[in-house]
């Protein structure tokens, strides 16, 4: 596995794809920090000093959307760019055959291939998330607390399994599907449905199940609301959006878009703890992780059952 | 004693209902050239996978050196080479790197990797180029860099599928070249697809006429071109001076001469044994000269389609 890990990852670095989706990313990132930190100067007078940093990430300008709604943007076509043709693309240039010959278990051709592109994303990741840390310290001109270098890394992580999960979807239609551009089409449909229809069906599944009008009880408002978020999490992009949001913003402590006046009452204002934090994103991230498996585990199942001729 | 390098018995695949390969029994002993011959999509390649572990069969034992290639693959793919009909090489990457990724996925230390690799590049000719990208390459140098592909890892036994298809006359003497000096220098064990007949005929210690998943006939050319077109007789091709009844006569009355036909000065002599000293004496003595006698050999070509005039 490792010959398979080092000789993919040579190739990634030493591939256009790579370069132009960094330098692309590199910029969305750049500008989006920019305007964070212009609109994070401008008012700094009325908003607390608390985690001034991390709002770098999640602020939006009044021309720009913020860092993290790029990256649940562009993590998808990373991932996809990178896996959607590491085994397809093999077996029609014919180096497939020859590399199973060799004395390796196809799992770990999978699994190299895997890990080499999850290690160029977490290098392409990190930098940008260094790149963009320096920009903000200049501009705002605060320097990060502990704390928040821990909500960072632990974004980060998150950041990571949600391309990965891309990822391995990337990877999976590359084995499924024989021609490439039947496995990149496919994944886009899936990450275009995902990211955007999705709400959409949220909306028609809760106007069904549950339907509200301007004198709905409160409890039907909350049901509707329930469902309409449920649909949403089937999404690894709303999944990934809750979990930065929560991380990133240690003022948040529901998920959920309506809170009830007697829920709320007694509640003490005030930041959560990262642990807290984590806390209410946990489903999150399992079921971030699961997805990644599903995607294995289907893989797996097809490629190892599969006759490998070389035509 | 030793178990032979190839054995199948009962070897049976199935695809979707039709058979591609029928209960094939095959013995390939140490040093053997074997000839695996037949039309396309008679079940040779498919074979080969089997042999390789590369496929599941349907039924039966396919072993190489004793150990079962569907259990014990990886075994079996440590001690093989395998020379793919369209064999793809990474584009990218010069013929060194190339072979490089190949003695690590062996594991063959990098030391001991990089002598081998200048070795292999030496016997077939590409030592000039090898630090070109393989994207550069006719279609023959690939093939020939497929040949130190499957060479540098150390083989006990090669499979070389249609190793002369698709290249010039030139380039395919060569390749049969290397295919005698590595069974003849390097004692490897070699199976060679082809339904080129008259190329392997030349280099096939024993060979083995496969059609619709069956082996129609199996052993030396020669033998087999005895038993199959002359019905197990000797066949002379006699060419004299001056042909009279009273020659034909003569030979006739030879012992073990079964059949003589004459067309003007040549006859056509069909015996049960090696008749060639008493028919050139029976020419002196009746005044005339041989200018050419022949033992008539068969090439495949005769072998092969008396076959297929069978099916």
């Amino acid at each position: 596995m490792r010959a398979v890990f080092w000789k993919e990852l040579a190739d990634y670095f030493g591939s256009w794809r790579f370069i132009i989706i960094f330098a692309v990313i590199c910029l969305a990132a750049l500008s989006a920090t920019y305007t964070a930190a212009q609109t994070i100067r401008g008012d700094i007078a009325q908003t607390p000093t608390e985690y001034v940093f991390l709002r770098l990430f999640t602020t939006s300008g009044e021309t720009l959307p913020s860092f993290i709604f790029f990256l649940s943007f562009f993590g998808p076509l990373i991932g996809i760019i990178f896996g959607f043709d590491v085994i397809n693309s093999e077996r029609s240039r014919g180096t497939l055959s020859r590399v199973l010959s060799q004395p390796l278990f196809r799992d770990s051709v999978i699994n190299g291939k895997f890990l080499a592109g999850l290690t160029a994303i977490a290098i392409m990741l990190a930098s940008i998330i260094l790149v963009v840390s320096g920009l903000g310290l200049r501009m705002i001109g605060v320097a990060p607390a502990p704390g928040e270098v821990a909500r960072i890394g632990v974004f980060f992580l998150i950041s990571l399994l949600y391309v990965g999960f891309w990822l391995g979807l990337g990877i999976l239609f590359s084995v499924l599907f024989r021609r490439t551009i039947t496995s990149v089409l496919a994944a886009i449909a899936i990450w275009i449905s995902l990211a955007l229809f999705i709400s959409m069906f949220a909306g028609i599944a809760a106007n069904w199940v549950a339907p509200v009008d301007q004198h709905s009880e409160a409890e039907a408002i909350l049901e509707h609301e329930r469902i309409y978020d449920s649909v949403m999490r089937i999404s690894p992009t709303t999944l990934f959006g809750e979990a930065t949001e929560t991380v990133l913003n240690p003022g948040k402590r529901t998920l959920r878009g309506v809170v009830l006046v007697r829920e709320v009452e007694g509640m003490i204002p005030g930041p959560l703890a990262l642990g807290q934090s984590l806390m209410l994103v946990w489903p999150h991230l399992v079921a971030l992780i699961a997805l990644i498996l599903i995607c294995f585990a289907v893989s797996y199942v097809r490629f190892m059952r599969e006759e490998i001729r070389a035509t | 004693m030793a178990p032979p390098v190839v054995e199948t018995i009962k070897l049976t695949k199935d695809y979707d209902g039709t058979r591609a390969v029928d209960s094939l029994d095959l013995r390939i002993e140490e040093g053997e050239i074997f000839g695996f011959l037949g039309p396309n999509g008679a079940g040779k390649t498919t074979t080969i996978l089997m042999l390789l572990g590369l496929t599941e069969p349907t039924l039966g034992v396919a072993k190489v050196c004793g150990h079962d290639a569907t259990r014990e693959p990886l075994k079996v793919k440590r001690i093989t080479g395998y020379l793919p009909e369209n064999v793809g090489f990474y584009e990218d990457l010069t013929a060194r790197e190339n072979l490089r990724y190949i003695t690590r996925l062996n594991r063959i230390p990098e030391r001991q990797a990089s002598g081998k690799i200048d070795e292999v590049l030496e016997i077939v000719g590409l030592s000039e180029v090898a630090d070109r990208e393989v994207g550069r390459f006719s279609r023959g140098m690939k093939r020939r860099l497929g040949m130190a592909d499957v060479l540098v890892k150390d083989p006990r036994l090669v499979f070389l599928d249609e190793p002369t298809a698709g290249i010039d006359p030139d380039g395919a003497s060569q390749i049969l070249d290397f295919i005698v000096s590595m069974s003849k220098e390097k004692g490897i064990t070699v199976l060679l697809s082809s339904h080129l007949l008259h190329q392997v005929q030349k280099i096939c210690d024993r060979v083995g006429i496969i059609v619709k998943g069956c082996m129609v006939a199996e052993g030396p050319v020669e033998r087999l071109g005895r038993e199959v077109v002359g019905g197990g007789q000797n066949a002379l091709e006699v060419q004299v001076t001056e042909s009279s009844a009273n020659l034909i006569e003569s030979i006739e009355s030879i012992p073990g001469v079964k059949a003589v036909e004459c067309s003007g000065d040549m006859l056509s002599i069909r015996g049960d044994k090696d008749v060639r000293a008493e028919v050139s004496r029976a020419i002196f003595e009746n005044g005339s000269l041989p200018l050419h006698i022949r033992a008539q050999d068969y090439t495949l070509e005769e072998i092969y389609l008396k076959y297929f005039r069978e099916e």
